[in-house]
């Protein structure tokens, strides 16, 4: 796969000519920010924004799914008869356009869990549809956000196409054949050259300074930490300010827990059996029949959360359990912050080293 | 057991459930017999499709749903030896699906069955030794799953110790079967009450009280406990004080399955999923999470 460049004026006719074959997603404005929604026409779309509220994981894992319709019914003997086929929600040929490093290392995680062990079909079989078109950042969204500490300031291997503005170009790498195919179909982008290739370069390397570090930590310290900071009172603390609202999980790109629920039609023998995204900050989320809770304190919720982020997904996955995109701190009533988190536990356990005789 | 027998049990699993498309589409299997065994508890008989074999080891379980009311975890209690056509659940009226079961739930209905799932226990690394099974309560019901395992395998094994404990006597599963294996010489059984009724001539007192009552060689058992959360720690007390390590002792953990197949999050202890990696883990991988008693 190769490198292409396409002038930026030409963007809006090659979206135009995915929408022919795809629901085309795009960061669009909305009254409050900006959100993943769907293209109608081209000048919807704002791909040199800061954050969405929610990561485009809405379209990789929809808040509710139907897994299966049902039907049961009583038979003639008066035994219960049942019958249940599949279904597979949501799919259908989709271009998620202009996905920033941090929602793309989200989705490569997305795809690790449901296609490792049990494959997930209803996720695959959308996501197989799926074409993703990643844009560069070449400035931090906000404050909020932490990805240079994480990591995913570099787009991960999950595109399709990812573009990077240089002047009044893109530069387009087209990383698989399916990318490259529908870009060459728009017949506009050429291959880029050694001048386009030198320009690329310079941008890449010039907005690296622009990111600040937030943590005082680096990622790989963070399973190690976590592990000694099991028992510390931080979690009391965050525990007292933790509203259990479940804000941090719902707008997480590396949240993926869901509940199953059945929903029966007014007939009473139709329904459908759907999963939900559900939050281990909930009360009732490891309440078992009988009514032990295996985390009843708002701390121990609290401690899951940041445990996964910083330790167990990393354990499980091999991947970084948090993309540092900051989501989770912009939702928080609280105040609650992934990185002040980490940075306080890391505080915890430092040695207040003075020097013999003091000062 | 070694992290190469884990995968290649979850690997079969896996195999045995890839072919719907869907690995939350149950299959419509069908009760072929209700048994009432306490007053909250019932033995259900279930038939899979084409009467396919379960295919389950000791300690798995299965989640069973009733579509419109919802889906959960129950343990498999027939052993692999008792399970052809058909096998057997013994399911507790404890929640909103077990409620609608016990209540509605006729021979002839059809069910939904997703499963097995879970790793259970390693019967091939228990041959040849002597094992100590110490169920409470409903812990029995899985507990029979590798019970009769071993009295179906008798030469298998070394020693079978049953030290089992209820609340009080009319909560005593499998009576039937308690008198049988009374009669054998080649099981030793003791069975105690926490509240005994004016009827009751044996032990009284929780399940820790039966473990002074029987020797073992430590360096020939193993121990696998099933019951409530609260029981582990006591259990496990008397275990080590026999000599027995960690790692020899078993134990299984409820928790609270949604999907079954590793994904929906509910059932982590720590990072690990009960689910995949559980429900029956040993002591001493417990003793490395934080979350599990």
């Amino acid at each position: 796969m190769s490198l292409y460049i396409l002038p930026k004026e030409r963007l809006p006719g090659f979206v135009e000519s995915l929408r022919t074959g795809f629901r085309v997603v795009g960061p669009v404005r909305t009254e409050t920010g900006y959100a993943f929604d769907e293209i109608r026409s081209v000048d919807e779309m704002v791909l040199d924004y800061p954050t969405t509220t929610l990561p485009p994981k809405k379209y990789l894992l929809p808040q509710r799914e139907v897994l299966f319709r049902f039907h049961s019914e009583t038979g003639e003997n008066g035994a219960r008869r049942l019958d249940v086929q599949p279904v597979f929600d949501g799919v259908e040929p989709t271009v998620i356009f202009g996905v920033h490093s941090c929602d793309m290392h989200g989705i490569m995680l997305y795809d690790k869990v449901f296609s490792e062990g049990y494959k997930d079909e209803h996720y695959l079989k959308r996501r197989e549809q799926m074409v993703i078109v990643g844009i560069e950042c070449l400035r931090p969204c906000d404050d909020a956000s932490f990805c240079k500490d994480m990591g995913t300031l570099t787009a991960p291997p999950v595109y399709d196409l990812h573009m990077t503005a240089v002047d009044d170009d893109y530069l387009i790498d087209a990383r698989t054949e399916k990318g490259e195919r529908l870009l060459l179909d728009y017949g506009e982008a050429h291959l880029a050259t050694t001048d386009d290739i030198r320009r690329l370069s310079q941008t890449l390397s010039a907005k690296w300074p622009n990111f600040r570090l937030r943590l005082k930590m680096t990622k790989d310290q963070l399973p190690s930490l976590m592990t000694i900071s099991y028992g510390s009172h931080l979690w009391d603390t965050l525990g007292e300010k933790c509203l259990a609202c479940g804000s941090c999980t719902n707008v997480c790109p590396t949240c993926f827990c869901f509940d199953v629920q059945d929903e029966v039609e007014l007939n009473m023998t139709d329904g459908e059996r759907a999963r939900i995204w559900d939050s281990c900050q909930l009360h009732e989320f490891a309440l078992v029949a009988g009514g032990h809770n295996f985390r009843a304190s708002k701390a121990s919720r609290v401690r899951h959360r940041m445990m996964r982020k910083g330790k167990y997904i990393q354990q499980v996955h091999n991947i970084t359990g948090c993309t540092g995109c900051g989501r989770c701190q912009r939702a928080c009533l609280a105040g609650i912050t992934v990185p002040g988190t980490f940075n306080a536990l890391y505080d915890e356990i430092q040695i207040d080293v003075k020097p013999v005789g003091g000062a | 057991m070694t992290d190469t027998a884990i995968l290649d049990t979850t690997t079969a699993t896996r195999e045995s459930n890839n072919g719907h498309g869907s690995i939350y589409l149950p299959k419509i299997a069908q009760v072929v017999d209700v048994k009432t065994e306490t007053a909250f508890e019932k033995v259900y008989t279930i038939r899979l499709p084409g009467g396919e074999n379960l295919g389950q080891r000791p300690g798995q379980f299965v989640m069973v749903s009733l579509p419109g009311i919802g889906e959960a975890p129950i343990s498999v209690m027939s052993s692999p030896s008792r399970t052809g056509e058909t096998f057997k659940l013994c399911i507790r009226n404890a929640g909103d699906l077990t409620g609608v079961i016990h209540n509605t739930v006729r021979p002839g209905d059809q069910i939904g069955i997703r499963g097995p799932f879970g790793r259970g226990f390693p019967i091939e690394d228990f041959k040849g030794k002597d094992i100590l099974v110490a169920p409470g309560g409903l812990g029995m019901a899985p507990a029979r799953s590798l019970i009769d395992e071993i009295l179906d395998h008798r030469a298998d094994y070394g020693r079978l110790i049953v030290l089992y404990g209820a609340k009080n006597p009319s909560e005593i599963l499998f009576r039937d079967e308690l008198r049988a294996w009374r009669q054998r010489d080649d099981i030793e059984l003791l069975v105690t009450v926490d509240r005994p009724d004016e009827n009751w001539v044996g032990h009284i007192g929780v399940i820790t009280r039966l473990f002074p009552r029987v020797q073992i060689n430590p360096f020939q058992t193993i121990a696998v406990t099933i019951g409530p959360p609260v029981m582990y720690r006591f259990v496990v007390m008397e275990l080590l004080g026999k000599g027995l390590t960690p790692d020899q002792i078993w134990m299984s953990f409820e928790r609270r399955m949604k999907c079954g197949v590793g994904k929906c999050g509910h059932c982590q202890v720590n990072h690990r999923y009960s689910c995949q990696d559980g429900p029956s883990w040993t002591y001493a991988e417990a003793l490395a999470f934080e979350e599990a008693l």
